[in-house]
């Protein structure tokens, strides 16, 4: 983070804390209108309709997991049809390898369509969300630990086009903020 | 906005008058004390009844250690399976403890999919209990197949004289349904446990702890902008492990049901192993969580109604268990083959084993029905009783499906008759001490109940609830009094 505009260059931003969901939420709303665009709350379970007060959209971690289950669908049929009709056909109790096989190759294809959709799901989910990451300039804060209890907290982050050092803060705490901390990287 | 203003008016579903809920945490408890009381679990010291507990099951599991040593440098011989029963308890021991596991996903999945928000309370526990009861079952056909070393001949890797496997037996599926299921219920546990390991990272005040909890929680920071994937994740991984446990069952029932055994070749198996193992599974995860609810003092977590709600699983899985019984006999007379005929007469009247038949059929179907009562389901020691039962009967299931059966062949010259050997008794023994040990170190070193998720459902954590403040006011007069 070298752009160094008015802002300290050390400032990371704003924590502040809300003391309850619905407080969290409104804030959230405003903070939203007000056309803020790097900032988050951070809460100790997912708050029901945050994503709406945000204005995120759906997660397409979705679309991801189709592909990956796509994937393992046609690595089972390739796997089984390759190996048992053209590299080595196993012929027990006189039974045919060939197409007409495929309904006993359901019950394997079916476990690696769904195992790898797990696996994508785990290793999507740690891309979109950008962790493993154990070193964060959150982490300095003494305030932000919080939201692993029982705190609700919001944070503003300095990159934002529209932070300013002082009206950022009398905005936060407009908005309902009890205390508002400033962390630095 | 339009929502706030209409919520603030109406009244909040969880107050409403006459059709309230019961609340899913009692006492209008706190998330900070939420927070407390599971992470105490972790950093305070265990109650002398868990080193109680802990120190036999570590010992049983050096019995297992050492039988399976005894087995690898000896040979399989020293079971006491051999023709006609090639399947001893090692194949009645897998299928037991892979039954157990299928709770653990029930809850986790289908009751999230089903909007059965009372899971929350236990689905951590009963993940666990997944885990470990399929790394228990993971041992026996492992060893089974005769020389240990040998085993990654199962992977789908050509082996030393380039042979595939064969993909068209119901045995290589088994293999595949049943690692794909663990490496699911891996994923599934873990992706849950990342949020609360962050909380016990944030609470750590040792360095150690706080350095493996902190690695292992991938550095959370419980923003909205992750909870939103985390939260899609957490229900495409339920979307997916719902037809994945009702699967796993059922292939390892087509172990059975595709042989031509009369007794194992019936269309009746892959529903009839599901409902039993949802049925032993749930006996299970009562089994654990009746102790550990009373031992760590989380009775406003794990509420009565919770075991109201699990027993009437049980009632009900344990009525389709029965009813697959009865119709198992009723389509042996009614199918007319000689042979399924016989089979089921050796199994009910003149056979070796029937009394294992009758001990099934009290523990598995006529044990349940008193969780027809109130009472009995809001008694506690009832319900242990009955679990219990049931999980003794369970596993009487799985010894009648396969010893009966194999016991008495086509031809009366190879009949023969099944004990297992003391190797077989100290192992089955070992695996339950391998079991109590793993699930007693989830407890000491993990949160048992989901945080995050139970947080989730205290009124106050809906943004819409028109009455914290009031709640407050009666938390702290609770507090006061």
């Amino acid at each position: 983070m070298s752009e160094s505009t008015d802002k300290a260059s050390s400032l990371f931003g704003y924590v502040a804390e809300f003391s309850n969901s619905t407080d969290l939420y409104h804030a959230a709303e405003k903070v939203r209108e007000a056309g803020f665009r790097r900032w988050d709350v951070h809460t100790p379970y997912p708050v029901h309709g945050m994503d709406h007060a945000m204005g995120l959209g759906k997660s397409w971690l979705s679309a991801v997991v189709l592909c990956g289950g796509v994937a393992g669908f046609l690595t089972a049929l390739f796997l089984q049809l390759f190996t048992q009709v053209s590299l080595y056909p196993t012929v027990v109790q006189n039974k045919p390898t060939n197409l007409f096989t495929v309904p006993a190759f359901f019950p394997v294809t079916f476990e690696l369509t769904i195992l790898f959709s797990g696996f994508t799901i785990l290793f999507t989910l740690l891309v979109f969300i950008m962790l493993p990451r154990w070193n964060h300039p959150l982490f300095n804060s003494s305030l932000f630990s919080k939201c692993t209890d029982d705190g609700f907290i919001m944070v503003i982050e300095a990159r934002d086009p529209k932070f300013k050092k002082e009206k950022t803060r009398e905005f936060l705490n407009e908005i309902g903020a009890g205390n508002v901390e400033e962390v630095s990287y | 906005m339009a929502d706030t203003k209409t919520a603030d008016q109406s009244v909040h579903p969880s107050e409403a008058e006459g059709v309230a809920r019961e609340p899913l945490v009692l006492n209008n408890r706190s998330m900070g004390w939420v927070t407390n009381r599971i992470c105490g679990i972790v950093e305070n010291r265990q109650p002398f009844v868990w080193w109680v507990l802990f120190v036999p099951a570590a010992m049983l599991f050096l019995c297992l250690v050492f039988t399976l040593v005894y087995l690898v440098s000896t040979g399989v011989g020293v079971w006491g399976n051999n023709q006609p029963v090639a399947w001893g308890w090692a194949i009645v021991n897998f299928v037991f403890w892979i039954g157990i596991g299928h709770a653990g996903t029930l809850i986790s999945a289908i009751l999230f999919l089903t909007r059965q928000r009372w899971r929350t309370s236990v689905n951590r526990a009963a993940e666990a209990m997944t885990l470990i009861a399929v790394m228990c079952a993971g041992i026996y056909p492992g060893f089974h197949v005769g020389r240990f070393w040998m085993v990654w001949f199962l992977a789908p890797v050509p082996n030393a004289n380039a042979i595939w496997q064969n993909f068209k037996s119901p045995l290589l599926w088994d293999v595949f349904a049943v690692s794909t299921y663990f490496l699911i219920s891996v994923i599934f546990w873990y992706i849950g446990l990342i949020p609360d390991l962050a909380t016990l990272r944030d609470r750590a005040t040792k360095k150690i702890p706080k350095m493996l909890y902190g690695v292992f929680a991938l550095g959370w920071r419980g923003g909205n902008r992750h909870w939103r994937h985390y939260e899609m994740a957490y229900l495409l991984l339920a979307a997916l492990s719902t037809p994945l446990v009702l699967s796993v069952h059922s292939v390892v029932s087509f172990d059975f049901a595709t042989s031509v055994v009369p007794g194992w070749h019936t269309t009746i198996f892959p529903p009839y192993f599901v409902a039993g193992a949802i049925f032993g599974g749930f006996a299970m995860v009562l089994t654990l969580m009746l102790p550990v609810r009373k031992l760590y003092g989380l009775e406003d977590l794990i509420t009565a109604k919770h075991i109201d709600n699990m027993a009437k699983i049980i009632l009900l899985t344990g009525t389709i268990v029965g009813y697959a019984y009865i119709m198992e006999l009723f389509i042996s007379y009614y199918g007319a083959n000689k042979f399924e005929a016989d089979a089921f007469h050796l199994r009910i009247l003149s056979g070796p084993y029937t009394w294992a038949y009758y001990c099934m059929f009290f523990c598995n179907v006529i044990a349940p029905q008193v969780f027809w009562f109130h009472k009995a389901r809001h008694n506690l020691w009832v319900v242990f009783v009955v679990v219990n039962i049931v999980n003794i009967g369970m596993w009487f299931e799985r010894f009648v499906i396969i010893p009966t059966t194999l016991a008495r062949d086509f031809l009366p010259g190879q009949w023969g008759y099944y004990e297992p050997s003391w190797v077989e008794k100290l192992m089955f023994a070992g695996t339950f001490g391998m079991f109590l040990m793993l699930f007693l170190l989830f407890v000491r070193f993990l949160p048992v109940i989901a945080i995050s998720e139970v947080k989730g459902v205290i009124p106050e954590s809906d943004p819409h609830y028109p009455d914290w403040k009031r709640l407050r006011e009666k938390r702290r007069q609770s507090n006061a009094s």
